[in-house]
């Protein structure tokens, strides 16, 4: 099988996400061509899902916010693994990237004083979230879409890169197909910024749509990186429940941030008892507390406990459900039409109005919404040096959710879309900067006409096991044996199980064409999906502790020498191997920063 | 649940049919669930474009009964149990495969758009701007790119004129740039000439499809054609500049 095109450029850029738009936009900034490969169409990528707001302390809406108090909070969510420099470089940046945005045309609901406003959201002591209702995904990537291709970003829709190419210790390129015509492409580039977003896709109950199916996190693993924190995988408190065809849509925390309440069906506020010992006097301790922040006196009051950070309020959710006083359908209640005038509850989440109006016939200004968990996010990934975003492989850079170490164990709402913009625009200024020493690499066609056979081999099968069962099966055990509350021997099933799938791959037949052929992608997505789902099962096995967004039955408690480590994954003769490497510790102001606060 | 059968759009631009299908139906079920589901069941090589399944990303756009819709926002249950239930690709674009449209042009509609041109900051931190200034930009950018506008206006519908006119998704577009406060670059002679703004007589068939319910029509292209009117048609403003030219 031939491959029918081929292209050059000093930087690819692979995902056209958040980051990796603002990558391709920061290595255009100096001075590369740059590549920009996607596998939807531009401006579809799991960024314009994004709702409640990006994280960036901008004082707006209290002056006593700056960048210690965004660290301080990031660090204390992360629950000790976070990478320090990283979030010292996230919190003092996001600021400058967020008006940037604004000087590219983003429109952000506006404070009273003509300023960006900034929404409360769970884990950040003050408002700090830019947004625009509960639609800042879709500002964001519109934003960066037009202005990358006003820059000149060469723009490649509809591809999927399925192999990266390393000639002599160095990344030279990646392999992709066409999805419209499944004709194969070929990317030489000096150096690659791997953006590809999630992996939620492996489970089943999920706010991911199709794409978020781990690509650069398998990509990499492929090509020699190393993966950091596979284990934490957050479970959103906040999806829709019913009706079932939409189980698992993302409700936005922007509902609590805005005064939403979560009540089990005894009509109890629950999260009243889920504070956890280290936010113990940062929350409001009453009802009547909470409602007088809600109605806007913050400096008196402290926030309500709705707002604790997401790994918290999820698994008080399943505790909730477990104890037999979850919703009708297995979740809990959360309500606004309480707290929130109609008018302002259709200005503030309009897209959640039409949501539930239109897909579960419930109306948000009057009634009570059903929620429970959801998978939602990957705060491990490819593991990359916190300054400039590099990978161990040479040339070989990531940025976004598919890389690690920012979030630690757990993420808190809001600094992912921050994440996005600062570490995508370090990610693609170092590459760029790297790419000018850096000759282009001649790719041997023997590797070239090997990747694609194994791309096809499917094809030239009969009569075999349809990808969609596969994946089907993939997704349940990941949701039974993997899911927030965890268990030595469910992960040790679901291993077992992996391996069991990775080898009915060779089973599966593919019929038709490769023109837009959905079996053939999902058959292709599924190469990717076992070796994510082999790395967080692996990683899941060696944290015996309770941490984080990371909960393991047999070991519910955290332990303090786990606190200091994170688990890394590297292939060491062809197989995955788990490490423990230390959390590099913070210099002694930043310590006392993190412990005693500002 | 019941079971439930659809005519399903199988073929390529130059020769298509409608097949059949029966799948079981769930309570909730939306159109792409059922898409989703002769999927895995019938024909995995049925091509549909998808991304959000909740109305945020305009991916899933094709007609329904005839008429364009976002899939994963219309529910089975809009129709009635004996009503037939086809699915065809959004005919104003040339069929790639199946459901998948080729829309391509669109984005370089787009990129033909002049970009976004703000006056300078107002004070080192950005911008000060009311929330009553920018209501009527950020209805525009509501805008989800569905193409289910394009796909129902005339002018691309029946008589093909992308490359002609930008059409309502990026009039929205232009919009949003336009009516954003601090934005300070005169679109009328590109609205005027390559974008063919004047190809649009009005007829509002683009408001009445728009799932995030943008008013296009009167809040975009309205006022958008007046602009293109003051700017070159309106004799005193025509004298003033005459005078400044000078």
């Amino acid at each position: 099988m031939e491959i029918t095109e081929r292209h050059e450029h000093d930087v690819l850029v692979i995902g056209a996400g958040g980051a990796g738009l603002r990558a391709a936009i920061a290595a255009i900034e100096a001075g590369a061509s740059v590549g920009l490969v996607g596998k939807s169409l531009l401006g579809k990528a799991h960024t314009v899902m994004a709702e409640g707001g990006m994280a960036a302390a901008l004082g707006n809406n209290r002056p006593e916010d700056n960048w210690q108090v965004h660290f301080r909070d990031t660090m204390r969510g992360g629950k000790g693994l976070c990478d320090w420099r990283m979030a010292r470089a996230h919190a003092r940046e996001s600021p400058d990237r967020v008006r940037e945005l604004e000087a590219w045309g983003a429109l952000f609901d506006r404070a009273e004083d003509g300023r960006m406003n900034q929404r409360p959201f769970g884990g950040h002591t003050y408002g700090r979230l830019a947004h625009v209702g509960d639609r800042t995904g879709l500002e964001m990537i519109r934003t960066l879409q037009d202005h990358a291709v006003h820059e000149g970003a060469d723009v490649f829709m509809e591809c999927t890169v399925f192999r990266l190419l390393v000639v002599d210790g160095r990344v030279a390129g990646a392999l992709a197909y066409w999805r419209p015509t499944g004709e194969f492409v070929l990317f030489r580039a000096r150096t690659v910024v791997l953006a590809t977003g999630g992996l939620g896709k492996a489970w089943k109950v999920t706010s991911n749509s199709w794409e978020c199916t781990g690509d650069g996190v398998a990509l990499a693993y492929d090509a020699g990186a190393e993966l950091m924190g596979m284990e934490f995988v957050q479970f959103h408190p906040t999806g829709m429940v019913w009706p079932p065809s939409v189980r698992g849509t993302l409700v936005t925390e922007g509902v609590r941030g805005e005064g939403g309440v979560l009540t089990n069906r005894d009509g109890e506020r629950f999260m009243f008892r889920y504070v956890p010992e280290m936010f113990e006097g940062d929350y409001a301790e009453s009802e009547e507390e909470a409602d007088r922040w809600v109605e806007g006196d913050r400096v008196a009051n402290r926030r309500p406990p709705e707002l604790l950070t997401r790994d918290v309020v999820a698994k008080a959710i399943v505790a909730e459900v477990e104890a037999g006083r979850g919703s009708p359908h297995g979740g809990v209640f959360l309500n606004i039409s309480e707290k929130r005038s109609p008018e302002y509850i259709k200005a503030k989440l309009p897209s959640m109005y039409h949501q539930f109006k239109e897909l579960a016939g419930v109306d948000i200004t009057t009634d009570a919404m059903e929620v429970g968990p959801t998978t939602h996010y990957a705060m491990g990934g490819v593991k990359v040096d916190p300054e400039t975003a590099a990978t161990r492989v040479p040339g070989l850079y990531a940025a976004g959710e598919v890389a690690a170490g920012l979030h630690g164990g757990n993420r808190l709402g809001g600094n992912s879309l921050s994440d996005l913009i600062v570490f995508g625009q370090r990610a693609g200024a170092a590459a760029a900067e790297e790419a000018r020493g850096v000759s282009l690499a001649e790719i041997p066609a023997a590797e070239l006409s090997a990747a694609v056979a194994g791309a096809t081999a499917p094809f030239a099968r009969e009569g075999g096991r349809n990808p969609f069962g596969l994946q089907e099966e993939l997704q349940q055990i990941m949701q039974d044996k993997v899911g927030i509350a965890r268990t030595e021997e469910a992960l040790r099933d679901a291993l077992e199980d992996v391996h069991r799938l990775h080898g009915a791959l060779d089973d599966c037949s593919v019929d038709g064409g490769r023109a837009f052929n959905p079996g053939w992608h999902t058959w292709l997505d599924l190469r990717v999906m076992l070796t994510v789902a082999e790395a967080v099962v692996l990683s899941a096995l060696e944290r015996r502790e309770s941490r984080g967004a990371h909960t393991r039955i047999d070991y519910p408690d955290s332990d303090a020498s786990l606190g200091r480590v994170n688990l890394v994954i590297r292939s060491s003769d062809g197989r995955m191997a788990t490490d423990a490497e230390p959390v590099s510790e913070p210099p002694a102001e930043l310590r006392q920063l993190i412990e005693e606060g500002v | 649940m019941a079971e439930r059968t659809f005519q399903v759009y199988r073929g390529s631009d130059d020769e298509g049919r409608l097949e059949s299908y029966t799948v079981e139906t769930d309570q909730g079920m939306v159109v792409l669930d059922a898409i989703h589901r002769i999927q895995a069941e019938h024909a995995p090589d049925l091509a549909v474009r998808w991304n959000c399944k909740a109305g945020k990303c305009g991916s899933c756009s094709c007609e329904v009964n005839g008429r364009p819709r976002l899939t994963c926002m219309t529910r089975l249950s809009d129709y009635g149990e004996d009503e037939p239930i086809t699915v065809t690709p959004m005919k104003a674009f040339p069929v790639i495969k199946d459901l998948v449209t080729d829309v391509s042009q669109a984005y370089r509609n787009n990129a033909s758009i002049p970009r976004f041109k703000p006056r300078p900051r107002d004070a080192d931190d950005g911008w000060r701007m009311q929330q009553y200034e920018i209501d009527r930009a950020q209805e525009m950018r509501k805008c989800i790119e569905c193409f289910l506008c394009q796909d129902v206006c005339h002018v691309l519908r029946s008589h093909g004129k992308h490359e002609e006119f930008i059409g309502p998704t990026y009039l929205v577009r232009t919009a949003g740039y336009s009516l954003n406060p601090i934005d300070v670059e005169d679109r009328s002679e590109f609205l005027r000439d390559a974008g063919g703004l004047g190809y649009c007589n009005i007829t509002k068939c683009c408001t009445e499809v728009c799932p995030e319910h943008i008013t296009i029509t009167d809040n975009a292209i309205i006022p958008l054609k007046e602009r293109v009117v003051d700017r070159f048609y309106d004799p005193l403003k025509a004298l003033v500049r005459l005078v400044r030219r000078r």
